[in-house]
C-alpha cells in the first residue's frame, strides 16, 4: 500500500466523517426529541461525501483528457434524479408516504445493481478475468440489487394500489415452482462464474432470473404485510451497495453499505415482531389474506349489534371521556381528517378525547402518528399502548375505526393466530362502538370477538363515511 | 488475500455490528421513519455512480451510469426530505404540549379555558 497523496487523504477523511454522521445519525433517530436533528445531521454527511467525490473527481490528475461526457452525465443525472426526489417528495401525501420511501428504495438497489452490471460489461469488453473477490461481489450485488429494484418497485404498487398489482396476494400458477427454478438459475450462474469463467450470457441470464424473482417473490404477499418486506428490501439495498463498495474498492459505500443492511435487518426483525409474525411466516406467504380477505359469515359464534349512526352520535355526546381507537381501515379511507373534525366537535361539547395508537396501527409502525400528526391532532391527546390500557376501564365510549386484530380479545388465551400478540384491552369500556365496512376478517382471518361482545354496536360503513355521518348526527343534537 | 481485502472486510463487519448495535430500543412511533432514514442512507451509492460516470466511454456505460447517477440522487435527495417531512410532524409535539395545541386545534381552545 503506497502512501496516498494529499488530495486522496483528504477526500478519504471526509468520507470518513460522513459515515461517522450517518452512524451518529441513526442513533439520534431512536429518540422521537433527537430524531430531526440526526436525519439532518446524517444529511450533512451524504453532502460532505458526495461533495468531496465530485472535488476529487475534479482535481484528481488522470491520463488523457477531462471526461467531458462523464461530467454532462454526472450533471444531467443528478439535475434528473435530484429533480424528481424533491419534487415526489415535497408533494406527496402523507398517506402515499410509505409507497414512495419503496419507490426510493427501488432505486437504490437499481443504481447498486448498474454499478456492477457496468464493471462486468467492462471486464467482458477486454476479456479481463476479475478477481475472486471482484466476481463474488459483482454476482451479489446484480442478484441483490435486482430483487431490490423489482421487489420494491412491485411493493409501491401494491401500496398505491394498482390494478396490475393488487394489494391483495396474487397466486401465481406454480408459483413455488417458479420461484425456486429463478433460484436455481442464479446460484448455478453464480457457481460457474466463481469457477472462474467469464461469460455475459450468463451474467445477463443471472440479471433477468434475480428481476424476476423480485417480482414473484412480493406479488403473493398481502398489502398489510407490505411494510415488512419494505424493510426487508430496505436491508438487501444496503447490503447490495455494500457489495458495489466491493466491486469499486470504495470504502465508504461499504460502511454505509453495511450499516443500512443490519439496521435495516434489526429493524425488519422489530416491526414482525410487533405484528407477533415471523420474517419467514411473512415471506413464504403465511396465513396471511390481506386486508381483502373477506368471509360472508356474519361472524361466527354471536350475534351483532348493528347501530345507527344517530344513536352512536348520542352515546359520543353525552360520553365525558372517549378512546379513539384508529385502525389500518382509517389509513386506507384517508380519514384522519373527518376524524380530528369530530374529535374537535366533541371537545366542544365538553367531552374528553384520546386516541389509542397500536404500536402496529396504519400501514407501517408509527404510520398512525404520522397520519394524525398531519391532520392537526394535537401530540398530547395521542397515547401509546401501556399508557392508554389502564384509561379504557375508565373510558365510556371506545370509538374503535377500521380497526380490528390489534383489539381482538382472543389474543388474551392460548389457542388463536393472533395468541400473545399485544392488544388494545378496547373491551374494558363501558361501551364500544365499531366503524367497520363489512364483518370482514383482518390480516389474521379470524373472527374478532369484540364485535359479538353485547357492549358493542356496529356501524357498517367506510372510515370517512361513517365519520362524515357521526359529525353531522353530533351536529344535529 | 490481500491487505486491501481484509482490511474491507474488517470494515464491513464492524460496519454489520454497529448497524445491529444503533437500533435497539426505538418507540414504534419512530419505525417508519427510522426506516426512511436508513433509506436515504444507502443514497450513498451515489458516490459509487459518479466514478463509474467518469469512466464511462463507449455508450452503454454512459447510459448505465447515466441512469445510475440519476437513480443514486433521486434515493438521496427524495430520501432525506421524505423523512425530514415524517420527522417535522413529531416535532410539534413539544410547542403542543406547551401552547396545549395553541392554532393548530381552534376548536378545542374553547374546551380548555385555561389553555
Amino acid at each position: 500500500m503506497g502512501d496516498l497523496t494529499a488530495l486522496e487523504t483528504l477526500v478519504r477523511i471526509a468520507w470518513l466523517a460522513g459515515a461517522v454522521a450517518f452512524v451518529l445519525g441513526l442513533i439520534r433517530m431512536n429518540s422521537p426529541a433527537t430524531a430531526r436533528n440526526g436525519n439532518l445531521l446524517s444529511a450533512g454527511g451524504m453532502a460532505l461525501a458526495i461533495g468531496a467525490t465530485i472535488v476529487f473527481l475534479l482535481l484528481e490528475p488522470r491520463q488523457g483528457d477531462v471526461n467531458v461526457v462523464g461530467w454532462v452525465i454526472i450533471a444531467a443525472g443528478i439535475a434528473l434524479g435530484g429533480g424528481l426526489g424533491l419534487y415526489t417528495a415535497r408533494t406527496v401525501k402523507m398517506t402515499a408516504m410509505p409507497q414512495l420511501v419503496s419507490l426510493f428504495n427501488a432505486v437504490g438497489g437499481g443504481a447498486a445493481a448498474l454499478i456492477a452490471i457496468d464493471d462486468y460489461l467492462g471486464l467482458a469488453g477486454t476479456g479481463t478475468l476479475p478477481t475472486l473477490q471482484v466476481n463474488v461481489a459483482t454476482v451479489l450485488d446484480i442478484v441483490i440489487g435486482s430483487i431490490t429494484f423489482t421487489g420494491s418497485l412491485i411493493a409501491s404498487g401494491k401500496l398505491m394500489g394498482l390494478k396490475i398489482t393488487p394489494s391483495k396476494p396474487v397466486m401465481i400458477p406454480g408459483g413455488q415452482l417458479v420461484t425456486a427454478a429463478l433460484a436455481l438459475i442464479v446460484v448455478v450462474g453464480a457457481v460457474y462464474l466463481w469457477a472462474g469463467n467469464l461469460s455475459l450470457a450468463v451474467m445477463v441470464a443471472i440479471l433477468a432470473a434475480a428481476l424476476v424473482f423480485g417480482v414473484t417473490m412480493t406479488l403473493p404477499i398481502g398489502g398489510a404485510d407490505m411494510p415488512v418486506v419494505i424493510s426487508l428490501l430496505n436491508s438487501f439495498t444496503g447490503t447490495a451497495v455494500a457489495m458495489a463498495g466491493f466491486v469499486l474498492d470504495n470504502v465508504v459505500l461499504i460502511i454505509a453499505g453495511a450499516l443500512v443492511g443490519a439496521s435495516g435487518a434489526i429493524l425488519t426483525k422489530l416491526m414482525a415482531d410487533a405484528m407477533n409474525r415471523s420474517v419467514i411466516n411473512i415471506m413464504v406467504g403465511g396465513f396471511g389474506g390481506g386486508e381483502g380477505t373477506q368471509t360472508a359469515a356474519g361472524g361466527a359464534g354471536g350475534s351483532v349489534r348493528e347501530i345507527s349512526a344517530d344513536d352512536a352520535a348520542i352515546q359520543l355526546a353525552y360520553a365525558s371521556s372517549v378512546i379513539v381507537v384508529p385502525g389500518y381501515g382509517l389509513a386506507v379511507a384517508q380519514a384522519q381528517h373527518g376524524v380530528r373534525e369530530l374529535a374537535e366537535l366533541l371537545e366542544s361539547r365538553g367531552v374528553d378525547v384520546k386516541y389509542a395508537i397500536h404500536p402496529v396501527a396504519g400501514r407501517m409502525p408509527g404510520h398512525m402518528n404520522v397520519l394524525l400528526a398531519e391532520a392537526n391532532v394535537p401530540y398530547p391527546q395521542l397515547r401509546e399502548m401501556e399508557e392508554i390500557n389502564p384509561e379504557f376501564d375508565r373510558a365510556d365510549v371506545a370509538l374503535v375505526i377500521g380497526a380490528n386484530d390489534v383489539t381482538n380479545p382472543a389474543a388474551r388465551h392460548p389457542g388463536s393466530p393472533v395468541s400473545g400478540m399485544p392488544i388494545l384491552d378496547v373491551d374494558h369500556a363501558k361501551s364500544i362502538i365499531v366503524i367497520k365496512r363489512s364483518m370482514g376478517r383482518g390480516y389474521a382471518g379470524i373472527d374478532n370477538e369484540l364485535y359479538t361482545n353485547p357492549k358493542t354496536g356496529m356501524l357498517f360503513a367506510d372510515a370517512k363515511d361513517g365519520l362524515a355521518q357521526l359529525t353531522a348526527a353530533v351536529k344535529a343534537l | 488475500m490481500s491487505v486491501e481485502l481484509l482490511s474491507a472486510l474488517t470494515v464491513f463487519i464492524l460496519a454489520i455490528l454497529c448497524g445491529f448495535a444503533v437500533i435497539s430500543k426505538v418507540p414504534a412511533t419512530l419505525h417508519t421513519p427510522l426506516m426512511s432514514g436508513a433509506n436515504s442512507i444507502h443514497g450513498i451509492v451515489l458516490v459509487g455512480s459518479m466514478f463509474i460516470a467518469i469512466e464511462a466511454t463507449d455508450p452503454a456505460a454512459q447510459v448505465l451510469s447515466f441512469i445510475a447517477v440519476a437513480f443514486a440522487t433521486m434515493n438521496v435527495v427524495g430520501g432525506y426530505v421524505v423523512t425530514d417531512r415524517m420527522l417535522q410532524m413529531f416535532k410539534r409535539k413539544p410547542a403542543a404540549a406547551s401552547a396545549a395545541g395553541g392554532a393548530s386545534a381552534p376548536a378545542s381552545a374553547s374546551a380548555k379555558p385555561e389553555a
